[in-house]
């Protein structure tokens, strides 16, 4: 399970996340600003969706793993991990995504044993003006030996 | 709409789907269109996935899928290459692909208004009836107000 490693890289204060194939794709890289934890693309001609702008789905698929990799680093450390999954995803665009560098975080609205609600935001420079949102509900696999209550 | 314009998109769509970076970076290919509704694949490739110890796939490559294949269908239920943008898109994970297996995604716009295109799809992994994901969104037109697109 990639999960403990996830959440051991999780823990420096920055860090690339090639240990996920698709943030590989997506050039992703980490860090902790402010205590809140960033997810960090840079721009690449291969994000390019319509012409000078970035792909919804690229930037869809930034937002979750921000939501995903914020659950991963809020469960309790020693314990069995879960694997974590959305299973809804609703995501908002506010505004086109230039090509520049856009950054992603998540906020747990709440943090349950077997559904995690998620807000998600991604901006552009100012990170008071997102560019996209998503609202995520994560469900939580449990290794067999530790029955949810 | 016209009927000329179903078949230009058609023999457009195909290298349309292949020039759009993103798109040719994820695999994806375009199979199918009508009048209000396009199919297109993504094939598996290792570099979509998110857990590669299990095999399992990231949900981003198939929003990308999805949300390119409802916006293809909101242009035809245009009937012109009208600049639009997502304005949101929700996707539900009914379950996760088959290991390796090649995702097919149809969708359709169900209702355009003067400016709003509403959108739905479905994605599978072999069979209609056993769909890996559902969408719903919404497209905005306004092309006076909206820089570029592909036209």
């Amino acid at each position: 399970m990639t999960n403990p490693a996830l959440a051991t890289l999780l823990q420096q204060p920055s860090g690339r996340l090639d240990l996920l194939p698709y943030a590989a794709l997506l050039d992703l890289s980490f860090e902790r600003v402010n205590g809140e934890l960033q997810l960090v693309m840079p721009f690449d001609e291969t994000l390019i969706g319509s012409p000078g702008r970035l792909h919804g789905g690229a930037i869809s698929g930034l937002l979750e793993l921000a939501g995903l990799l914020t659950v991963i680093a809020t469960q309790p450390p020693g314990e069995a991990l879960p694997r974590v999954r959305p299973v809804t995803v609703t995501v908002d665009f506010m505004r086109e995504g230039a090509a520049q560098e856009m950054r992603a975080a998540a906020s747990i609205t709440k943090l349950g044993r077997r559904v995690v609600n998620v807000h998600a935001q991604a901006w552009q420079g100012n990170r008071y003006k997102p560019a996209a949102a998503a609202h995520i509900n994560f469900v939580l696999d449990w290794p067999e030996q530790t029955p949810a209550p | 709409m016209s009927a000329s314009f179903a078949e230009q998109v058609s023999q457009f769509m195909g290298p349309f789907v292949g020039r759009v970076p993103h798109n040719k970076k994820l695999g994806l290919r375009f199979i199918a269109s009508g009048d209000r509704w396009v199919e297109l694949q993504l094939p598996y490739a290792p570099h979509l996935l998110v857990d590669p110890d299990h095999g399992i796939w990231a949900s981003g490559p198939i929003i990308t899928l999805m949300d390119t294949c409802v916006g293809m269908a909101s242009m035809l239920a245009r009937g012109a290459f009208e600049p639009h943008a997502t304005l949101d898109l929700r996707t539900d994970y009914v379950r996760s692909p088959k290991p390796q297996a090649t995702v097919t995604a149809r969708g359709e716009c169900y209702r355009m208004t003067r400016q709003i295109a509403f959108v739905r799809g479905l994605a599978h992994d072999g069979d209609p009836n056993d769909p890996i994901a559902h969408v719903a969104g919404t497209f905005m037109f306004a092309a006076s107000k909206l820089a570029g697109g592909w036209q």
